[in-house]
């Protein structure tokens, strides 16, 4: 039996699927941005992120009419309630990109601390983590959700292992504290990226399975 | 007679739906007949004490029926037969000693229809006590008021319980047929599609009484319609052609249900 209700689930799923392209867009935006110290691109990409804001209060509109009408259940409610908080944090990847972009403009007023190596390598692992998400959350993928998941400490090492090296400088001339700070900024706003791929895959472990794994590490 | 192949049922195991006491009904390998006709296929179920547990599913599909052996009612149906255990406090529902009245007793019913006598309020609640030889009025005074107030009606007929019970609304005499089940202090009660002739403020009036119900009482309610399942009870079986497919407390079965027929079922894809 064909259901209108699956007409509004499928231009829902679409809706997080723009939103999603467009979140992945800002991390590769602001990277560039940093990367190619091209302060432009960094004000465009803090522009866009309006885009994103739209869509995320767009989709909570929608879920809350979804839920209101259709009093959906089982794995309709699931992918309703899981789509919101997809939404949430494709938003903050978003917000995050645009932090990147404030530290990168502030950056490129100064001279390159240091050749970026690690922190392409981080964007590059949490961009593929979020593409990977979002992949699971389409094909109802929860091994790749899983994949996800333990993805995450990867970047967490690559952090610290910056930390480390951004200490070093830092102690070794107090000149380099104030675009060490900066960097630092932004590996931590990467890491955080890399979580919020992290909560995704973790709500589509509950969409496919029923299963709640987030805190539990499973 | 019907073949088909035989379909275990996902149930969650006794300890997860009946924590602590015993059940208050539980039914192993039931069968139903209609003569030749197979109506309900090895049932199997625990009813836990003091919650309202609803029955959902297609029309057809055995839901009523099964409501219908807890009290014996199909007794009445000429070719009806039972088979396998079905207890009610460990005590076998169908065994040569049951006097089926006291079983009826103990074993309260509401129809889709509601149907007061033609008599006055009062008189439909004191039925029941009168039939058992209450006498005395102010006893049965008590037992009205009792009753009425635990079918939420109380306020709204106790100053006109002698008007007759035809001159109340549908909902009304809806709660006054639960008042008259109440009078005569049963352990379960049994509805069956009880709110389905009424609109949505009777409905909800219903609703909420279920929420107090189950604190004197065990209620077993079949409904078409599932919102109202998930409002108000606390474990759900999903029947389809007659065979229990899915018995789970009500969260699990309209989030995370283990079959893919209730799950068709309760998201509305069936068909």
């Amino acid at each position: 039996m064909h259901r209108h209700f699956d007409d509004e689930l499928q231009s829902l799923k679409e809706q997080i699927l723009r939103m999603g392209g467009l979140a992945e867009e800002q991390v590769q935006g602001a990277l560039r941005a940093l990367v190619e110290r091209d302060s432009d691109l960094a004000r465009k990409i803090i522009e866009n992120d309006r885009q994103v804001n739209t869509l995320d209060v767009a989709i909570d509109e929608d879920c809350l009419r979804l839920l209101a009408l259709q009093q959906p259940t089982a794995r309709d409610l699931r992918f309703i309630t899981t789509a919101m908080k997809i939404s949430t944090e494709l938003e903050r990847i978003s917000d995050l990109s645009e932090n990147i972009c404030e530290r990168a403009i502030e950056l490129n007023e100064e001279p390159q601390l240091k050749p970026y190596i690690d922190i392409p390598r981080m964007a590059n692992w949490a961009l593929k983590m979020v593409k990977d998400a979002l992949d699971a959350f389409v094909n109802h993928d929860a091994e790749l959700a899983r994949k996800v998941c333990r993805d995450d400490d990867f970047v967490d090492d690559l952090t610290h292992q910056l930390f480390r090296e951004l200490m070093s400088f830092m102690v070794e001339n107090p000149q380099t504290i104030t675009r060490a700070i900066r960097i630092t900024f932004i590996a931590k706003y990467l890491e955080r990226i890399a979580d919020h791929a992290t909560n995704v895959a973790e709500l589509v472990v509950y969409l496919v399975e029923g299963k709640i794994i987030r805190h539990t590490h499973g | 007679m019907l073949r088909r192949p035989t379909i275990n049922a996902v149930v969650a195991q006794p300890a997860q739906l009946a924590p602590g006491p015993a059940p208050k009904i539980a039914l192993n390998d039931v069968n139903f007949f209609y003569g030749a006709s197979q109506a309900l296929f090895k049932v199997n179920l625990q009813i836990p004490a003091n919650q309202v547990t609803a029955f959902i599913g297609p029309s057809g599909c055995g839901k009523s029926t099964l409501l219908r052996c807890l009290n014996r009612l199909n007794d009445l149906i000429e070719g009806a037969r039972v088979e396998g255990k079905l207890l009610l406090d460990g005590m076998d529902m169908y065994g040569p000693h049951v006097d089926v009245t006291d079983l009826r007793k103990r074993v309260g019913m509401v129809f889709q229809k509601s149907n007061p006598f033609p008599k006055p309020i009062y008189d439909n609640v004191a039925y029941g006590p009168r039939l058992q030889g209450a006498r005395d009025r102010s006893a049965l005074d008590a037992i009205v008021e009792e009753s009425l107030k635990g079918a939420g009606l109380w306020e709204e007929v106790k100053d006109r319980l002698h008007a007759s019970a035809l001159s109340l609304s549908g909902g009304q005499q809806q709660r006054l047929c639960i008042a008259r089940a109440l009078a005569v202090k049963p352990d379960i009660l049994l509805m069956d599609e009880p709110c389905s002739a009424l609109d949505p403020i009777a409905t909800a009036k219903i609703e909420e009484l279920l929420f107090d119900l189950k604190k004197e009482l065990t209620v077993i309610i079949v409904t078409h319609n599932m919102q109202q399942a998930a409002r108000v009870s606390d474990h759900t079986g999903f029947f389809l052609m007659g065979e229990l497919v899915e018995f789970s407390d009500t969260k699990t079965i309209f989030t995370t249900p283990k079959d893919r027929r209730t799950e068709d079922y309760v998201t509305g894809r069936f068909g």
